[in-house]
């Protein structure tokens, strides 16, 4: 086949970097990059846009706290309310102090599990889902870049020889 | 390359670490065998997590009534142990959260087992407030519920009911900021294995995941905002466990400085107990290259300060019990230092205000044995804070006639000593079957505070890394 992927591996996340710059100044485009850990600086070099994961958590924290305080209000105020101690519910903007831990915590409920599920749907992890690494030492030791030749207007031999510039452990296609 | 300034002594001892030996040396433990010692302490912790079980089973079947409660005393040791566990779990969130908020490196080597020690702690703290319902069975009650008794709702302005909103929120949102931390450690193990077994369950628990570059993007954001999550988080926690007392008016209970007072005092246990599991998890499995004596000294550090806020609280306390000219709060603060339970009291003062100074000596702070010393102390020092609070301020109410003294049950003993057993083995099977460290998060780190880097040149580095041919 023509259009085998190229995976270039290398030993160090530093040597990583270093050399996606290099590819990259060269008019490479790198598809994915496999690392045992978060490379720091990779994203801008590779052009991975910032991730919107942290508004999913704000909306879904406001959703928990508007649903909070709606069901505080139809328990409590709407639908029977109690006169405990000889404090009766009034109104939403009387029992609005007691209101606030339970509305808070609910908030936090609702932002951390919600982002945490839209996080695994995204990154489609879950449990009995295959992992598509492509060696298993990218989760421990290794640290490898995927180059589809069809991304780049050059040929995969030009490409090869672009990543042999660097100190690069091993070339493979597959 | 950026390095760390070099007066930050390294958080990675040895000039041999490398990538594979971070794997080996914190992987050892679940790919080798069972060891002796392990299965030996998991029968003692089993044999008395049981008796704790059977313990509760009695008290379920036979009712309340088995403790030791009485109508005067209807908060003791249940109580005592609830908030004594919530404390301890704090140290975990503390240690993950805000220390990865303020970008403190030394957080990587102690965050997973710490957050685990929240994680088991906070199941042995929710089981006390459940069982002291004496009817377990309608404990769905604490939710609101559609019902059959009239549209009866639980209330929303009492703390007991923040109380359930609040630790089933810690628990749950601790629960999978922990989980999201473990699933590219377990794909490193299912990567690693070679068993068909091990193979199948470390595939199961890692969801698949496969370290490619938008994952670990959104891995970090989604640490980032959790840890911003549950920062606030863990402060209310505590504060609304400390607003179940402060919202009565019973005297020793009503202040106002309860809930910073409580968050403090749980930071320092939580710190404590963190300080006992760690000093025998970095012996017991080697990992004395990556827990260093200088994260021991930081955890003592914390302990100091939140030991000396603690402390502060105390005095204030006591002060203002005298200022407010309150007779009844006056008598509540003089019955604890002298009353019949001064002994607790000042068994609380000795362990909690005075021991920790002792942190001020360098060599005392750096001392391991010492430190393991320390953190028994302060964990026995803190569970006779919580119940000087609850026992001492009910004991003697408004009415000397009904006046009267708290004497623990065998069923009171034997519940707390099972929920000991019961987090240990939660633990041991933590140690034997997890990854101990955030060893992926350690490795990310071992090039800006590792020794062996640290002490490298720009011109050694760029030897030991050529980047181009």
């Amino acid at each position: 086949m023509a259009d085998k992927k190229i995976y270039a591996i290398y030993d160090d996340d530093y040597v990583l970097l270093e050399s996606a710059k290099h590819l990259v100044s060269k008019g490479i485009f790198i598809r994915d990059v496999f690392s045992p850990f978060p490379i720091h600086g990779l994203d801008p070099v590779i052009g991975l846009k910032r991730t919107r994961i942290a508004i999913t958590a704000f909306i879904y924290g406001m959703i928990g706290v508007s649903l909070a305080l709606t069901g505080m209000w139809f328990f409590s105020i709407q639908d029977w309310p109690m006169n405990i101690g000889g404090k009766p519910n009034f109104s939403l903007w009387d029992n609005l102090p007691a209101f606030i831990p339970v509305t808070f915590e609910f908030g936090v409920l609702c932002a951390a599990h919600g982002m945490a599920i839209t996080y695994l749907l995204r990154n489609w992890t879950l449990p009995g889902f295959k992992a598509h690494n492509p060696y298993l030492r990218t989760t421990d030791d290794r640290f490898v870049m995927e180059i589809h030749p069809h991304d780049n207007s050059v040929s995969a031999e030009d490409i090869k020889a672009l990543i042999n510039e660097t100190c690069v452990l091993e070339i493979d296609e597959k | 390359m950026h390095k760390e300034a070099a007066i930050r002594e390294p958080l990675i001892l040895g000039d041999d670490v490398t990538y594979t030996k971070i794997s080996n040396d914190v992987l050892a433990t679940i790919e080798g065998k069972t060891t002796k010692s392990w299965k030996v302490l998991m029968t003692i912790a089993t044999i008395v997590g049981l008796w704790g079980v059977g313990n509760i089973l009695y008290l379920i079947g036979v009712g309340v009534g088995t403790w030791g409660l009485n109508k005067t005393v209807g908060w003791a040791w249940d109580i005592t142990n609830f908030v004594w566990w919530v404390g301890i779990g704090h140290a975990g969130t503390l240690i993950s959260a805000v220390l990865l908020l303020f970008r403190q490196k030394w957080r990587m080597a102690i965050n997973r087992p710490a957050e685990a020690m929240t994680i088991f702690a906070v199941f042995m703290a929710g089981l006390f407030p459940m069982i002291h319902m004496g009817r377990i069975w309608m404990a769905y009650w604490v939710l609101p519920l559609p019902n059959t008794f009239g549209p009866m709702w639980v209330n929303f302005n009492s703390p007991l009911l923040w109380d359930v909103f609040a630790i089933s929120t810690y628990l749950s949102v601790s629960l999978v900021f922990w989980y999201i931390g473990l699933i590219p450690d377990f794909a490193t193990i299912r990567d690693r294995a070679k068993a068909p077994v091990p193979k199948l369950m470390y595939s199961l628990l890692s969801f698949g995941w496969s370290g490619n570059a938008k994952a670990w993007q959104r891995f970090e954001e989604v640490s980032l905002v959790l840890a911003g999550l549950a920062t606030p988080l863990v402060f209310s926690v505590h504060s609304i466990v400390s607003m179940d007392f402060a919202t009565s008016v019973i005297p020793g209970w009503h202040t106002t400085i309860f809930p910073p007072y409580f968050v403090a005092g749980a930071v320092f246990s939580g710190f404590a107990m963190v300080q006992t599991l760690m000093l025998i998890v970095r012996k017991v499995m080697h990992l004395e290259q990556y827990v260093t004596v200088k994260h021991i000294e930081y955890m003592n550090i914390v302990i100091i300060v939140t030991g000396s806020i603690v402390g502060v609280a105390y005095l204030t306390e006591l002060f203002i019990s005298w200022y407010s000219g309150v007779e009844y709060e006056s008598y509540a603060f003089i019955n604890r230092f002298s009353g019949p339970y001064a002994w607790a009291y000042w068994c609380m003062m000795t362990c909690n205000v005075i021991s920790p100074h002792l942190f001020w000596f360098k060599k005392l702070r750096t001392n391991l044995a010492f430190t393991f010393f320390m953190s028994i102390i302060v964990n026995i020092g803190m569970w006779f804070e919580r119940f000087v609070i609850i026992v001492t301020s009910v004991h003697r109410d408004y009415l000397p006639s009904s006046w009267s003294m708290f004497y623990p049950t065998w069923v009171d003993i034997g519940i707390f000593i099972g929920t000991l057993g019961l987090f240990s083995v939660f633990y041991l099977l933590f140690l034997r079957y997890f990854p101990v460290l955030a060893f992926n998060e350690v490795k990310s780190i071992l090039k800006s505070s590792g020794e062996k880097y640290k002490n490298m040149s720009d011109e050694d580095f760029k030897k030991l890394h050529p980047v181009k041919k």
